[in-house]
């Protein structure tokens, strides 16, 4: 029984946010989207962890902000806004579309372009060399003679 | 040919291998400022208490009304670095560098007991105990300071402790070069 019970309280136990209940918005629609954007962005001060995740003050701080502008009205994409106008794209997890970020995008179609075309000269190279040169007029009657000579 | 194609892969190995090298030798914590050739983002700020006037953006000039390079100082109380700092930047003060303090997500009356400890190198103190003028900066962590130009632009950002290079080798020359600046 006790078992049981252990393991109910472990199916129904969250896991543990770093949001407090004080931050929460009541409206459920809003604070949903709170979240969202949350997780989206990095804490400045742990970087690999979102602001969702982290429990830096800071995070907190970036937290009430999200929360502030959403209630103020603003969209999901005027509340990142707002962050990365502070402090740059670097706050946003998923890296944009920019030049500085240009290498990163594009750097992995480089390298399969690059290899693809290593292979393709490769094969292309191998097959080439394994095609016999088609007999030259003379080559062919030398060995047409040959042949009818073992016929005899 | 062969020997080009040889070298290649050779040679974009190598590139690789600088390029991580390079990313190895940046620190991950120094977030670059967008600030930087921007003006100071608009703030107006009480001191630590009513006797002592706090600051805001107008005391670094303006795109009309030109005045003297200053430095942007974030500290707060409850930072472990800023007592580090805190001997540099009463040499600087020294100096007659006008050093302006933003004390932030800090108590004003921690703040006070942790001047009269240390010594206060700053011409004013703005108080910030909501973050939100420090969150406006851009800021991720104390110290850090802005080097402002005549006009309320910000023109660099010193992320942690200002050691004695940074002081001699960057800050100095560049507040003397500010100052020439027409």
């Amino acid at each position: 029984m006790r078992i049981v019970a252990a393991l109910v309280a472990l199916l129904i136990a969250a896991p543990g946010f770093a949001v407090t209940p004080s931050e929460q918005l009541k409206d459920p629609v809003l604070e949903a989207r709170a979240r969202a954007i949350s997780a989206g962005i990095r804490c400045v001060v742990c970087q690999n962890q979102s602001i969702d995740d982290s429990d830096a003050p800071l995070a907190h701080d970036l937290r009430v902000i999200v929360r502030e502008r959403l209630v103020a009205g603003a969209t999901d994409a005027q509340a990142v806004q707002y962050l990365v106008d502070r402090y740059g794209s670097y706050v946003l997890l998923k890296p944009p579309l920019e030049p500085a970020t240009m290498a990163l995008w594009f750097a992995p179609l480089a390298f399969v372009v690059l290899g693809g075309a290593g292979v393709v000269y490769y094969i292309r190279r191998r097959a080439s060399a394994a095609t016999v040169a088609p007999l030259s007029a003379a080559d062919a009657a030398a060995a047409d003679a040959l042949l009818r000579q073992d016929r005899i | 040919m062969k020997r080009l194609l040889f070298a290649l892969p050779v040679a974009l190995f190598g590139a690789l291998i600088v390029f991580f090298g390079y990313g190895l030798t940046q620190d991950p914590s120094h977030i670059p400022s967008i600030l930087i050739d921007k003006p100071l983002p608009q703030f107006d700020l009480p001191g630590l208490d009513a006797t002592s006037p706090g600051f805001g953006t107008a005391v670094f000039g303006s795109p009309v009304a030109r005045g003297e390079p200053k430095l942007l100082n974030v500290f707060a109380s409850w930072c472990a670095a800023c007592p580090q700092e805190h001997p540099m930047l009463g040499r600087i003060a020294a100096e007659g560098v006008p050093l302006f303090g933003l004390d932030w997500k800090d108590q004003p009356d921690a703040a006070k007991a942790w001047l009269a400890q240390l010594g206060n190198p700053y011409a004013r103190i703005a108080s910030d105990p909501g973050a939100r003028t420090g969150i406006d900066l851009g800021v991720t962590g104390v110290p850090e300071t802005f080097v402002v130009d005549g006009h309320g632009r910000v023109r660099y950002k010193q992320i942690g402790p200002i050691t004695a290079d940074d002081w001699e080798k960057t800050l100095k020359p560049m507040l003397v070069r500010l100052r020439n600046e027409a």
